[in-house]
């Protein structure tokens, strides 16, 4: 739920609703409105908030009527929470909000065209355990759906996981469905993901997507991905079936209900998985994961952000612990090492890639888990674009941990300039940044700062044990980039995993073009 | 290698509410499919209901996409492929100003009349003619009044619908 005012309240609501669009994530915005008879008028605070965020929103209302009110708020929340989740914006002008009505409850409400299909084709849940059974290659590439279908969902992928034996990658937005701690699990997919789970995603003869779309940071060059391989795509969407790829079983419907009827017909029909291709297929699986590809070059003086994760990492484990992040290379590190074993417990700026998400939506979990330890995985410019939000951590007594890895660039942005653009780096360098400890003391906060990673431990522990709201700004090694990564316009078989091999990687100007 | 694209008429029955037109029109513009004409009108008062009817083109999987796409919108229905789902038939509507003295006025009458076009103004030296069919006959009709003056064209769109008793 959002509350904003009219005009420059609805207009800086845009990007967060764009976020939430491309994420999935169910958002109520009511916006204030300048009365009905100025609409039009070029008014005060006027905006065309209808207009503006049409294409950003699942759907809008501009209620004139008061008596329509109480039916808009109802089909709001339904539109918003069912099917695929998304935001919805309801604009009410001022002399509305002013007026009585009469009330009538969501029983009353039916929406005259908004349909979910929820149940799956039987059919389609039948040849998709024919395919799993004859596998020999397989793979369960899961995404945010399995998360957003809720906790039952996750612990349905568990139990088929478990009983097929096939491995797991997952999105971005996936992470926390499959425990990272499991053996099966392969660890992120796609531009920044384990070199063992691309591979897979590419030599596989059979992926099973669950609640993902295909999307191009996982897919890399489209006419390069997965060539050998059938595909089931599980999805609550029927317009992300056959969008970017080709699919050979598509499933419409909830996940917890398709993965409940894949149990169901996986056991009743006594199906069995091919245990001998299976054997073979981790056999390749642990070769490639000999590479571990997420080894970088430990230093004795410089914090590198990697060692950071992984020992926020450790000195949290056991904790009520929940992530949230900015965007940029803390966010891939954080995704890459920071083991997930429970869903919703890492909030993240997937499809929009927005600098900024991560201290406000981290104010907005502590807010509903008081107790639990809330922290922001953030970087020097992300975190600046919301800065202002520590006042509102310390208005409301909201002891969030601003976890900085401050490497004085837009880091993402650095590398790619250093790969795609000859080092010609523009604008990516923080010339100006603000002494963080006095920042956060400044609204009240405390301030940490660590230089060196034998000084890192305890202020770690300094910042857990913080009652108030912290930012944490660890100096980290400048230069460090984010591997491994598939280079735009190659395929998941092609992947750069270090400095070094970034050097004999050419990107080609059709690649370059694909960012 | 790429599919050739195609020519598609679609048809969107829509709830009668503000703003419905944009959400259509915006699907198409913001990802970048073409309109190559839209017709919209109310057709049941009582039933709150508008008609949408649009011609696309795109290669098979992005006229899928564009189906899938409308039927996500709120708002919608229904869609109706007609150039892939149940054979319909297409109309289009033409006004035709021709202006011009002597034979090729008198040429221009002739014309419309091998059409079954109708003349609805008339001047000394100019003509309206209105003319219905298939999109592909009034462009040949419009072609045809090129060299006889030609003046101005307005048309409404496809409107399409399909054979048999049954509703879309």
């Amino acid at each position: 739920m959002v509350l904003v005012t009219s005009g420059p309240g609805a207009t800086n609501a845009v990007t967060g609703l764009t976020d939430a669009l491309l994420d999935s994530i169910p958002l109520v915005v009511i916006c204030g409105q300048v009365a009905t008879h100025l609409i039009g008028t070029d008014a005060f605070q006027e905006a065309d908030t209808v207009g503006i965020t049409r294409a950003c929103t699942k759907h809008n209302w501009l209620v004139k009527d008061v008596a329509d009110l109480p039916r808009v708020m109802h089909e709001a929340f339904q539109i918003a929470t069912t099917g695929r989740p998304g935001p919805v914006v309801i604009d009410i002008p001022k002399d509305v909000q002013f007026k009585k009505g009469a009330y009538i409850g969501p029983a009353s409400v039916k929406h005259r065209t908004y349909r979910v299909k929820s149940d799956p084709d039987l059919g389609q849940i039948v040849k998709a355990i024919e395919l799993m059974a004859a596998a020999k290659k397989p793979l369960f590439y899961t995404g945010g759906g399995i998360v957003n279908s809720g906790p039952v969902a996750s612990k349905l992928l568990r139990e088929l996981a478990a009983l097929t034996g096939f491995p797991v990658t997952s999105t971005l937005m996936g992470l926390g469905a499959f425990p990272a701690s499991d053996p099966q699990w392969l660890g992120l997919v796609g531009m920044h993901g384990t070199y063992e789970a691309n591979q897979a995603m590419h030599d596989c003869d059979l992926m099973i997507c669950l609640g993902a779309r295909f999307d191009d940071r996982v897919t890399g060059k489209i006419d390069l991905f997965s060539p050998g391989s059938k595909k089931i795509h599980l999805d609550v969407d029927p317009s992300q079936i056959n969008k970017n790829v080709r699919v050979d079983v598509p499933i419409v419907a909830d996940a917890t209900k398709a993965l409940k009827e894949m149990l169901h017909f996986w056991k009743t029909q006594k199906k069995q998985v091919d245990k001998a291709a299976l054997k073979d297929w981790w056999k390749q699986i642990d070769l490639w994961r000999g590479k571990k590809s997420l080894d970088y070059k430990q230093s004795s003086t410089l914090i590198k952000p990697q060692y950071a994760i992984d020992r926020l990492y450790e000195l949290t484990r056991g904790r009520n612990v929940y992530i949230t992040t900015e965007v940029g290379q803390h966010q891939m590190w954080a995704a890459q090492r920071f083991k997930f074993e429970e869903p919703n417990r890492w909030m993240t700026s997937g499809g929009l890639g927005t600098m900024g998400y991560g201290l406000p939506a981290a104010v907005g979990v502590q807010m509903a888990h008081r107790d639990a330890l809330v922290i922001d995985i953030a970087g020097e410019a992300s975190v600046q674009m919301t800065m202002q939000e520590m006042s509102t951590a310390v208005q409301y007594d909201l002891p969030i941990k601003v976890f900085i890895l401050n490497n004085e660039y837009m880091g993402m942005v650095r590398q790619w300039q250093q790969l795609l653009h000859g080092g010609r780096y523009s604008h990516s360098y923080s010339e100006a940044l603000p002494d963080f400890v006095k920042l956060a003391e400044a609204y009240g906060g405390v301030g940490l700062r660590a230089s060196t990673p034998d000084e890192l431990d305890a202020k770690i522990i300094e910042m857990i044990d913080s009652p108030k709201p912290v930012l944490f700004d660890v100096r980290v090694d400048p230069k460090e980039n984010c591997y491994p990564m598939i280079p735009s316009g190659k395929a998941h078989n092609e992947m750069i995993l270090s400095d070094a091999m970034e050097e004999e990687t050419v990107v080609s100007d059709e690649g370059k073009m694909l960012v | 290698m790429r599919a050739p694209t195609e020519r598609h008429t679609i048809a969107v029955l829509v709830d009668n509410e503000a703003g419905v037109l944009a959400r259509v029109v915006g699907l198409f513009s913001g990802r970048g499919y073409n309109i190559e004409s839209l017709t919209v009108a109310e057709v049941d008062h009582a039933a709150h209901t508008s008609r949408v009817t649009v011609v696309t083109s795109g290669t098979p999987e992005v006229i899928e996409q564009i189906e899938a796409q409308l039927r996500r919108l709120v708002p919608v229905h229904s869609v109706v492929n007609w150039t892939t789902a149940a054979p319909g038939i297409e109309r289009e509507m033409a006004l035709v100003k021709v202006a011009g003295t002597g034979d090729k006025r008198a040429e221009a009458q002739r014309i419309s009349a091998i059409f079954r076009a109708h003349i609805v103004d008339t001047t000394h030296n100019s003509f309206v003619f209105e003319i219905t069919g298939a999109p592909e006959k009034i462009d040949n009709f419009v072609d045809l009044m090129r060299p006889l003056g030609l003046v101005d064209v307005s048309r409404t769109g496809v409107a399409a619908i399909s054979r048999g008793p049954e509703a879309m």
